[in-house]
C-alpha cells in the first residue's frame, strides 16, 4: 500500500543566488527505502539539510505525512522531528558522552521511563547494533565503523518512523557496510519505518534501495525517478544508466563537468 | 485505541524439564510493565533446560517489551537454558535475532580502587613529577626549535608568524585599552585615599606612574592576554589535535614544534612589550583623570609624574612583558598539543590554558619583584 509519507514540491535549493537544484518533485511513500543520488557535487546532502530543516528552501515545500513542514512554526516542526532518527556523516555523536549516555539523551527527552528502564532499553538498542557492552566507552574509544553503528543505535533510541542516513557506508570496508546495509533493512523491515538515504555506493544502492531520485549538476534538476535496478536498464537519461553501470564515458564527463 | 490489557508475565514450572514464561497484553512505552528484576530472581532459581516463551497474548508492542525479551535472553544463555521462543511477533522474532547475533561485549573486570586511595601521596608526587617531566621536555623542545630558527634550518614560516602578530597585537588594543584606563583610575584611587591623610596627593602621579610602569600595566596586560590569547592557542591546537591536523603535519616530516608553536610564542613574546607600552600609556591617563578630578590639574600631574619616570622603571616592565609573554604561550601551546581528542578535551584545554598561566604569571612576578628588590633595581 503506498502512500506518500513525505513529500517534496516544487523544491528550489540555493544559496544566496547560487541555485543547487530547481523544480525537484517526489514521493517518498511509507516503508520504502529511498536513495538520493547522484555525482559529486550535485546537491544530494543539501537536499537532505532540506528534509531535515537545517537550510530553508528558496522556493517550493516539503510535506510530511501531508503536513508542511517549510510553513510550519518551530514548535510543529519539533513534534514532526520527534519521529525522526538521524545519523550524520560523521556519526555526530556526543564526543564528551559515552555511548549510553548518547542513546540515553533522547529517551531522557522524550520519554519518562525509570532509570532502570532506560539502562534496559540502551543495552538492547546497543545489542541490535551488535554494541552491547561497550556502553562505557567513549565515542574516541571506538572504530569508525563502530561509532557509525553507534550512531545509528542513537538514532533508532525512540523508534523513530523515519530514518536518515548521509553516507552510511562512507569509509566503512565493504564486509561492514554489507552489515550495516542488512541492519538498515531489518530495522526497516520489523518497525515499518521509512528510510531515507544519501548514498553514492552502488552495492548499497542496488542491494537495498527500493526507490530513488537523481539530481543532475549540469542541468540543476532531478533527471530520473524510481527503483534504481529499473533505471540501470531503462532510464532515458544516459548519465543516469552510466552512473548506475559504473562506466565513465566522454558524453557524462561533458555533462557533469 | 482499543481496550489496553495490562502488561504481565507468568512463569509457569511445569516439571523439571521444562518452564513456560507467558507474555500477556500491551508492552509499550507510556503504561505499566513489570520489571525485569522480578523475572530475573524466579528465572534464577529454575533448574529446567528449556524455557519456552510464549507470547500467543501478546499485544502491542515496542522497545519496552524488546528490551525485557533481551534481558531474558542474555540470562538464559548465561545460565545455559535454551531460549524457545513461541509465536514471537514476526517483528520481535527478527528484532531479537539482529539484537542477539553478536554477544555481548565483557570488558575485562576493573578492579575498583576506594577514593582515599586516590589522595595517596606517593602517587601525587609522582603525577606533579610526572607532568613536570612534561612541561621540560616541551619546553626543551621549544628550545631546540628556536635555535633551529636562528641556525635558518626550521621549518616555521613567516606568513604565520605575522598573522598571529596580528591576532595577538592590534585585535587586543580594545580591550587592553579598556581594562588599563580603568586599573589606572583604580590605582589612583587607592593611592589617593591614603595620600591624602598626609596632604600629599600630588604624589598620586608618582604611584600611578611607578605603579603602572613596573607592575599594574605589565600584569593586567599578561592577564588579559592569558584569558585571549593563550586560551586560543590551546583552543586551536587542541582542535587540530582533534582533527588529525598534528598528525598530518608530523608525517609531512615537519617538526609540529617547529610549524605551529614557535611562531605562536614569537608572536606573543613580540606583541607583548608593545602592548605593555601602550597599557602604560593609557593607564597613566586614567590616573590622571582620577588626579584631575581631585583638582591636580593635568599640569600638575605631568610634572610631577614625570620626575617619577626613569627608564629602569619602564625597562623592569619591558622585561617582564617579555617573560610573561613567553610563559603564557608555552602554557597555552602545552595544553593544545597535550589535548584529548574530543570536544570536551579542547575545553579541558583552554582551562588549563588559563589557569596554568595565571599561576606561572603570578609566580613569575613574585620572583622577579623579590630578585630586583634584593639587587636593587
Amino acid at each position: 500500500m503506498a502512500e506518500a509519507h513525505i513529500a517534496v514540491r516544487e523544491l528550489t535549493m540555493a544559496y544566496g543566488s547560487r541555485v543547487i537544484q530547481r523544480d525537484l518533485s517526489f514521493d517518498i511513500n511509507r516503508g520504502d527505502i529511498f536513495v538520493i543520488m547522484g555525482g559529486s557535487g550535485c546537491g544530494k546532502s543539501t537536499l537532505l539539510k532540506h528534509l531535515l530543516g537545517l537550510v530553508e528552501p528558496a522556493a517550493g515545500d516539503i510535506l510530511y505525512a501531508g503536513d508542511s513542514f517549510v510553513h510550519a512554526n518551530a514548535n510543529a516542526r519539533d513534534v514532526m522531528r520527534r519521529g525522526w532518527g538521524i545519523t550524520y556523516q560523521s556519526g555526530g555523536l556526543f564526543s564528551a558522552m559515552t555511548l549510553a549516555e548518547n542513546v540515553e539523551l533522547p529517551l531522557q527527552l522524550y520519554t519518562d521511563h525509570s532509570p532502570a528502564d532506560r539502562a534496559a532499553i540502551i543495552a538492547y538498542k546497543l545489542a541490535l547494533v551488535g554494541l552491547d557492552g561497550y556502553q562505557d566507552f567513549y565515542p574516541s574509544e571506538i572504530s569508525g565503523g563502530m561509532r557509525k553503528r553507534a550512531a545509528l543505535a542513537r538514532a533508532i533510541a525512540l523508534d523513530p518512523d523515519i530514518l536518515f542516513f548521509d553516507e552510511p557506508s562512507a569509509g566503512l570496508d565493504p564486509i561492514s557496510s554489507r552489515l550495516l546495509d542488512d541492519l538498515i533493512v531489518q530495522i526497516k523491515e520489523s518497525t515499518g519505518a521509512t528510510v531515507v538515504m544519501v548514498t553514492h555506493e552502488l552495492p548499497s544502492i542496488f542491494g537495498i534501495a527500493t526507490n530513488s531520485v537523481y539530481l543532475d549538476a549540469a542541468s540543476k534538476t532531478m533527471i530520473a525517478y524510481g527503483n534504481p535496478r529499473e533505471l540501470r536498464e531503462h532510464s532515458d537519461q544516459p548519465v543516469v544508466r552510466q552512473f548506475l553501470a559504473r562506466e565513465a564515458s566522454t558524453a557524462a564527463q561533458e555533462k557533469t563537468a | 485505541m482499543s481496550q489496553a490489557q495490562p502488561a504481565e508475565f507468568e512463569l509457569q514450572v511445569e516439571d523439571r524439564d521444562s518452564a513456560v514464561l507467558t507474555l500477556r497484553g500491551d508492552w509499550v512505552h507510556g503504561r505499566e510493565h513489570p520489571d525485569y528484576r522480578e523475572l530475573r530472581d524466579e528465572l534464577a532459581v529454575i533448574s529446567a533446560p528449556e524455557l519456552v516463551v510464549d507470547c500467543s497474548a501478546l499485544g502491542t508492542w515496542d522497545s519496552v517489551l524488546m528490551a525485557f525479551l533481551l534481558q531474558c535472553y542474555n540470562q538464559c544463555r548465561d545460565e545455559n537454558i535454551e531460549f524457545q521462543p513461541r509465536e514471537l511477533p514476526e517483528g520481535v522474532q527478527r528484532l531479537l535475532q539482529v539484537a542477539t547475533a553478536v554477544q555481548p561485549y565483557k570488558p575485562p573486570a576493573q578492579r575498583r580502587r576506594p577514593w582515599y586511595a586516590r589522595l595517596h601521596l606517593g602517587e601525587l608526587l609522582r603525577d606533579f613529577l610526572e607532568r613536570s617531566r612534561e612541561t621540560l621536555a616541551f619546553i626543551g623542545e621549544v628550545s631546540i626549535a628556536l635555535w633551529k630558527l636562528l641556525l635558518g634550518r626550521s621549518n616555521t614560516r613567516f606568513v604565520d608568524f605575522r598573522t598571529f602578530c596580528y591576532q595577538a597585537g592590534p585585535n587586543a588594543i580594545a580591550i587592553i585599552s579598556l581594562t588599563s584606563v580603568l586599573v589606572g583610575m583604580i590605582l589612583a584611587y587607592l593611592g589617593a585615599v591614603q595620600l591624602r591623610q598626609f596632604g600629599a596627593e600630588i604624589y598620586v602621579a608618582d604611584l600611578v606612574v611607578i605603579g603602572t610602569l613596573r607592575e599594574m600595566g605589565v600584569l593586567m596586560t599578561a592577564v588579559v592576554m592569558a584569558g585571549r590569547t593563550g586560551a586560543a592557542y590551546a583552543a586551536q591546537l587542541g582542535t587540530m589535535q582533534t582533527n588529525e591536523e598534528i598528525d598530518a603535519i608530523v608525517t609531512m616530516g615537519v617538526s609540529p614544534v617547529e610549524f605551529l608553536v614557535v611562531p605562536r610564542i614569537l608572536a606573543l613574546v613580540v606583541m607583548m612589550p608593545l602592548l605593555t607600552l601602550y597599557a602604560n600609556l593609557l593607564g597613566v591617563i586614567g590616573g590622571g583623570i582620577v588626579a584631575g578630578g581631585m583638582g591636580i590639574t593635568p599640569l600638575m600631574y605631568m610634572n610631577e609624574g614625570e620626575q617619577a619616570l626613569s627608564l629602569v622603571h619602564l625597562n623592569v616592565g619591558l622585561l617582564k612583558s617579555v617573560i610573561f609573554g613567553a610563559l603564557i604561550a608555552v602554557a597555552g601551546c602545552r595544553a593544545g598539543m597535550n589535548s584529548g581528542r574530543s570536544s570536551a578535551a579542547v575545553g579541558e584545554a583552554a582551562t588549563e590554558a588559563v589557569v596554568i598561566a595565571i599561576v606561572y604569571l603570578i609566580i613569575a612576578d613574585a620572583a622577579i619583584n623579590i630578585i630586583f628588590q634584593q639587587v636593587g633595581i
